[in-house]
């Protein structure tokens, strides 16, 4: 027996990473993480610098001669700019409390996706060029030069980073880290260096006002349609308004929901919902077809541009007269206007603190910003009992919700969906405690991630999340999961068709469209997306 | 002695070995959280890395047809098909266990007259390996069919339903002879 070859002859032999220093392991950019360059087109419109054609598989990047100085003047500008990521620099004391809370790192395992680690990446930077320390000590005080291979490992992981915050949560210093990923993409861009999921939506957005640069007439065309096809399933014909000067209100929700499944669902809950109060309540409500995108790719880009997106939304409202805005079910929209809109284009004097004219509450947190989300405005009517809703019609969805990143965290909003949900629908069930609200993990495709090309990163980083909906699907037989941001919308249908395929993604709104009994409807047979009732479906054939 | 018997006796700690060499496959300061995080939650990785290994290992000792132990495999293969692994890389684990097992029984191998019952368990956990092989092929498919098919599916169905695509249609001569 002993001339038998043993086993590890023919077995391949099972990879084993080293122990070597953080410093020394350089970034592998490759296929299925990384994001196509930004097209130079796009760049251009919008004023970028550096546009060129270029790709971060190649290994020259066409960068400017002087860029290591544009780096360094950018990140001096911007420390002395901004105190917070000034602190955010100095005051980490690498404790680790945040090293294991990412889900890019949970889902990767690559350590470079700690937070804590992909913050040095750029802290090192820093101690280098701004600190006595570390240009005394050098590497021993943590510190190292800007280099082509360290400027290519800030691209790789800083796209590998969705701004989710999640991270922040746990650090008891308060540190944010998704600012300083967003302060290290600023510091990108004055290269050139973005993805084109973020730069095109960007120059759409920019001059068409949402990030597909579909145009006016046909973001109208799309409502039409939607039109059309409520007046199929209830009988009743909405009639939304559109760019009416004078209006009370205007509404802005993520273009995802005017041209993308099943977000288009979404936006017919909407539209039943306004048609609603306007018979019943005199509720008036205007679309507008040039502010028609809420997401803000500009706060995947730098501070100038989230804040000359936003302004667009501002001047819409301006332009219109209204008194104040309701905002969709958006992701990123609500953390600009949450965390940065006051002191970017803020306050919006010229228009008035929401009060829903229907129930007389005056929503005081929005006093600056003058805008509301959409599920804290419809838990109010449900709460002053100003709906007629038939949650049996949702009888066939066993629901869980999962908290968007940036209205849990980045506006606190936590009972509000929770509470419409649970009026609209019979059967909800949340997942686990730590996967949910504050502590609540991202689809993984975030902050302009949502691309094809970076599917892999995307699966394994929106794992922690569909391992928590498998749960909740598992012991529950939960076959819904419910959000309310578009760009979880587009993402996690996908997620669930990998992990979780026996799961649907819907939108709150278009549970509520479901669930509305609108005055003198027919009998509904079908649900918004054409499938039939619970009990009807004999009807339906 | 029975091969099965001794395989029993020693279930905890081949499992556990085989567990530490998939752990090991990460990076250090990966392997140590992936071995030591025990909320299911907060750590899919080890807790499903856990699971299927203790779940093969018990099907193959139970003599269940290896190509049947599908639904254990998967969720291990699944995590591993979109991490930063090379096809041999995300799968090569499953051979481990046979270094494993000689290891564990290097005392009673020669003694108990073992080696052509572990040799038929060697064939059994090959048979493992091939079909880790089909069920990494099958998530790098869905992976391939997700980035085809991703936004360019929603967006079409959306703007089609609303009729708002124009098509070539069939009878669309005109086109054709131009």
């Amino acid at each position: 027996m002993s001339d038998l070859p043993k086993p590890e002859d023919f077995a391949p032999k099972t990879y084993r990473p080293g122990s070597t220093d953080w410093m020394d392991v350089p970034a592998e950019i490759r296929k299925g993480i990384a994001c196509y360059a930004g097209n130079p087109k796009s760049l251009e419109a919008v004023g970028l610098p550096n546009p060129r054609t270029w790709s971060c598989f190649d290994e020259d990047w066409q960068l400017p001669e002087n860029w290591q100085q544009i780096i360094h003047e950018g990140f001096k500008e911007r420390l002395e700019k901004f105190r917070s990521f000034k602190v955010f620099m100095d005051i980490c004391v690498r404790c680790g409390a945040c090293a294991d809370k990412c889900h890019f790192f949970i889902g990767t395992g690559d350590p470079k996706n700690m937070p804590v680690l992909r913050a040095e990446l750029i802290r090192s930077v820093y101690r280098n060029d701004f600190t006595k320390v570390g240009k005394i000590l050098g590497r021993l005080g943590g510190a190292r030069p800007m280099t082509i291979d360290v400027l290519k490992e800030w691209w790789s992981y800083l796209f590998q980073c969705t701004e989710c915050r999640r991270c922040s949560v746990f650090c008891p210093y308060g540190i944010d880290t998704a600012e300083i990923t967003m302060m290290g993409r600023e510091l990108l861009n004055l290269l050139g260096l973005n993805i084109d999921w973020i730069a095109t939506p960007v120059a759409n957005c920019n001059r068409t006002g949402n990030h597909l640069g579909i145009q006016p007439h046909a973001f109208k065309d799309m409502l039409d349609f939607f039109v059309d096809d409520i007046e199929e399933i209830t009988g009743i014909h909405v009639d939304p308004q559109y760019n009416k000067v004078g209006a009370d209100i205007l509404f802005i929700t993520p273009s995802g929901d005017v041209f993308a499944d099943p977000g288009t669902y979404t936006c017919m809950g909407y539209l039943l919902l306004f048609h609603f109060l306007k018979e019943k309540y005199g509720l008036d409500v205007t679309w507008s077809t040039y502010a028609s995108e809420g997401g803000n790719f500009g706060s995947f880009t730098s501070h100038e541009m989230m804040k000359r997106l936003n302004a667009k939304m501002y001047r819409e409202a301006q332009r219109l007269g209204v008194k104040w805005i309701i905002g969709g079910e958006c992701g990123h929209m609500w953390r600009v206007i949450t965390q940065y809109m006051d002191t970017m284009n803020g306050p919006a004097d010229f228009m008035e603190t929401p009060v829903n004219p229907i129930t007389g509450t005056r929503f005081e947190h929005a006093k600056s910003t003058k805008m509301i989300h959409i599920t804290e405005f419809t838990a109010d009517l449900i709460k002053h009992g100003k709906l007629d809703l038939d949650p049996g019609r949702n009888d066939n969805l066993r629901v869980t919700f999962h908290d968007s990143c940036n209205p849990s965290r980045g506006m606190g909003l936590l009972e509000e969906p929770r509470y419409v949900i649970k009026n609209v629908c019979n059967e909800f069930y949340d997942m686990p405690a730590n996967t949910i609200r504050e502590q609540t993990f991202c689809c993984g495709s975030g902050s302009g991630l949502n691309a094809g090309e970076d599917m892999e990163l995307r699966m394994a980083g929106g794992m922690p999340r569909a391992n928590a909906v498998k749960y909740v699907h598992e012991k529950h037989d939960v076959n819904t999961l419910a959000t309310i941001c578009a760009i979880d919308r587009a993402a996690l249908p996908d997620l669930m068709s990998y992990w979780v395929p026996e799961v649907e993604v819907y939108g709150v709104h278009e549970m509520v469209g479901n669930a509305l009994i609108m005055p003198n409807e027919q009998e509904r047979t079908t649900d918004l997306r054409g499938e039939p009732l619970p009990g009807m479906e004999e009807a339906d054939e | 002695m029975n091969l099965d018997k001794l395989l029993e006796s020693k279930k905890t700690t081949i499992v556990d070995k085989w567990f530490n060499s998939v752990i090991q496959t990460y990076a250090p300061d990966a392997a140590q959280f992936f071995k030591n995080q025990k909320d299911q939650f907060h750590n899919p990785v080890g807790t499903a890395a856990r699971k299927s290994l203790d779940a093969v290992f018990s099907g193959l000792m139970a003599g269940l047809d290896p190509a049947r132990l599908e639904p254990e495999l998967d969720p291990l293969i699944r995590i591993r098909a979109v991490q930063d692994f090379s096809p041999s890389r995300a799968v090569s684990f499953l051979f481990d266990l046979k270094d494993i097992l000689r290891s564990s029984l290097k005392k009673e191998l020669p003694k108990e007259n073992l080696e052509a019952q572990l040799l038929a368990f060697e064939r059994k956990i090959d048979q493992v390996g091939l079909l880790g092989f089909e069920i990494y092929t099958r998530c790098r498919e869905k992976i391939l069919e997700l980035k085809v098919s991703t936004e360019r599916n929603k967006i079409y169905r959306a703007f089609s339903r609303a009729g708002l695509i124009a098509e070539v249609l069939e009878d669309d001569q005109d086109l054709e002879a131009s």
